[in-house]
């Protein structure tokens, strides 16, 4: 059976970890504002280096950030490079067609960060909250939704119900894998065509099964008394504590550090632009 | 007073169709407060639609249940009845709604509204009561099957119900299984004083209660205390139900000219039976 956990919580102990979810995930919006409102390489600088020293708290092993950055570094090259040979005004380099202005370097670094910063942070919130804590942050946070017709706690729910049974649906793949391996299915070998025509008896016993189970899920769950959201209230209480404030406050100050150093940034460092 | 009662119910499942045989005919029932009865009968005999009518997931269409007093046709009554009549069902794995399993537990007492410090009270009594505290903070599908049905029972619990109707709660588990949580439904009766309705098809179970129902075909076969029931072995075979096999070694026994007047239920009743007849 293998051991999967939705998403990519890493379980350690840090402050970080321990923050109210709905103060991370707003403060992530905010971050992510942030990176892209900065117009000066201090500023620039000076986000990446709070960046960094989040990730620093959280306890989690650099390698796993770095694994998160892998999927995407493509991405960043390829938007670096083009942003590097679009800059405008007097080149720096120039060979045929292909001529590098300070502009495009500018943008290509910019561009490059901000892409690292962004991808950064989210992981942040992945990997130090759990998805219940998320789910449940989720729902409170839209909650003012409601007021437009969002189904806010039918959404919750149904993410809820998603990550208690995508693991049980995953280990019945595995359960009809092998058991049409051993009626003697080839599921490994052939062309893209004969490997999804292969899927078939395995996704049809699955669905099936998947139907079955919601039936008796939703029984059940009417046996518990539900009844939808209304008039229904939570075990678990979301507080916020000193922690949470400090953290605000910390947000605060590096929203107040980038504003200053896009204002004064060039009296700092004349010679940026 | 009879805590449930349900009286000359018949039901079909399709309503349209009046000429096909009911799936409950004519049944009738009662349990008292405290008492733990099992229901007895084979696949498709209407086990588990009795065990739905107890709780208004179901409504006879004709007959009527009461539930302490209260009509389960009655709409406005489905809430209450269901808080007080809790059902668990066979498989543990379809029951479970949170990823944690306090959180699992919380499901119900969330429904009632019950206010937060509260339920973490339930919660954490209820996981006790199952004896699975200990795991209240882990992910339901990495436990045993005894071990998650035990957790939906604590979710039923922490409603604080009357009564509790499970549905085979064994049939999908190992021997190991079955036995935990056979003891748990036990304690619960006896320390905790909730009536139990078990359904069930092993004997070895039905033997346990205070008193059993035999259903056959939507029918009720025969009813009474386990050894009344279990003494009827050659109404039982002939409707292809098994006794305990003591009582099966025993009636045998009897059959050919030993001398034995009351049929034990248990091996260690049929153990010191025969040393008594025999030695
Ligand atoms: N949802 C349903 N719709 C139609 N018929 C059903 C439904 N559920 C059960 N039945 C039928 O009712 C009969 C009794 O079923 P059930 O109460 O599940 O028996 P048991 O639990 O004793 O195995 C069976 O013949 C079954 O086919
Ligand atoms: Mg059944």
């Amino acid at each position: 059976m293998r051991d999967i956990t939705l998403g990519q919580y890493f379980p350690a102990d840090s402050v970080i970890h321990r923050l109210d979810p709905r103060v991370k995930i707003l403060s992530l919006i905010a971050y992510i504002v942030l990176v892209f409102c900065t117009f000066h390489f201090t500023s620039l600088a000076f986000i990446a280096a709070t960046v960094l020293t989040i990730i620093l708290m959280t306890k989690v092993p650099l390698k796993m950030y770095l694994k998160s950055l892998k999927v995407i570094i493509i991405i960043v090259i390829i938007t670096s490079i083009l942003n590097l040979f679009y800059g405008t005004g007097e080149p720096i380099f120039q060979w045929g067609i292909i001529k590098i202005t300070y502009d495009g370097i500018r943008n290509a670094v910019f561009v490059c960060v901000r892409i690292i910063c962004l991808i950064l942070l989210s992981s942040v919130l992945t990997f130090t909250t759990s998805p219940t804590d998320m789910t449940d942050a989720l729902e409170r946070l839209m909650k003012p939704l409601t007021v437009f017709h969002v189904k806010v706690h039918e959404i919750a729910m149904m993410m809820t119900i998603a990550l208690r049974f995508v693991p049980t649906l995953l280990e019945e793949t595995d359960k009809i894998m092998a058991a049409q391996k051993a009626r003697g299915a080839d599921m490994e070998s052939g062309d893209l065509f004969a490997r999804i025509k292969a899927l078939v008896p395995v996704l049809v016993p699955l669905f099936v099964s998947a139907f079955r189970r919601a039936y008796e899920l939703a029984t059940a769950m009417e046996c518990r008394c539900y009844r939808g959201g209304e008039g229904r209230t939570r075990m678990k209480q979301l507080h916020l504590t000193k922690r949470d404030f400090i953290s605000i406050v910390f947000t605060a100050f590096v929203i107040a550090g980038v504003v200053l150093l896009n204002i004064f940034g060039h009296v700092l460092i004349p010679s940026f632009v | 007073m009879n805590y449930i009662s349900v009286q000359n119910v018949t039901f079909q499942y399709d309503e349209q169709n009046q000429d096909a045989k009911p799936v409950l005919d004519q049944i009738s029932l009662e349990v008292k407060k405290g008492e733990f009865v099992a229901v007895l009968g084979h696949n498709g005999s209407g086990k588990s639609t009795v065990a739905k009518h107890l709780n208004a997931m179901l409504i006879p269409t004709s007959g009527k249940v009461l539930i302490d007093g209260m009509d389960t046709a009655d709409e406005k009554l489905t809430f209450d009845i269901r808080r007080k009549v809790g059902l668990v069902l066979q498989n543990p794995d379809n029951q479970l709604v949170a990823s944690i399993v306090e959180e699992d537990v919380a499901f119900g007492p969330e429904n009632l509204g019950i206010p937060s410090d509260e339920i973490r009270e339930r919660v954490d009594e209820a996981l006790k009561a199952v004896d699975m505290y200990d795991h209240r903070k882990n992910a339901p599908h990495k436990l045993s099957g005894g071990q998650k049905q035990r957790v939906a029972i604590a979710g039923i619990i922490a409603m604080r119900p009357d009564c509790i109707v499970l549905d085979e709660p064994t049939a999908m588990l190992d021997p190991k299984g079955r036995q935990e949580v056979l003891d748990t439904i036990l304690k619960l009766n006896r320390e905790n004083g909730i009536t139990i309705v078990m359904i069930t098809h092993y004997m070895e179970e039905a033997v346990l209660a205070d008193r059993v129902f035999v259903l056959d075909n939507g029918r009720m076969l025969t009813q009474g205390k386990p050894d009344e029931v279990f003494s009827q072995v050659e109404l039982l075979k002939k409707h292809r139900l098994d006794v305990p096999q003591a009582t099966e070694l025993c009636h045998k026994l009897r059959s050919w000219g030993v001398a034995i007047k009351k049929l034990p239920l248990s091996e260690e009743a049929c153990v010191s039976l025969l040393k008594e007849v025999l030695g």
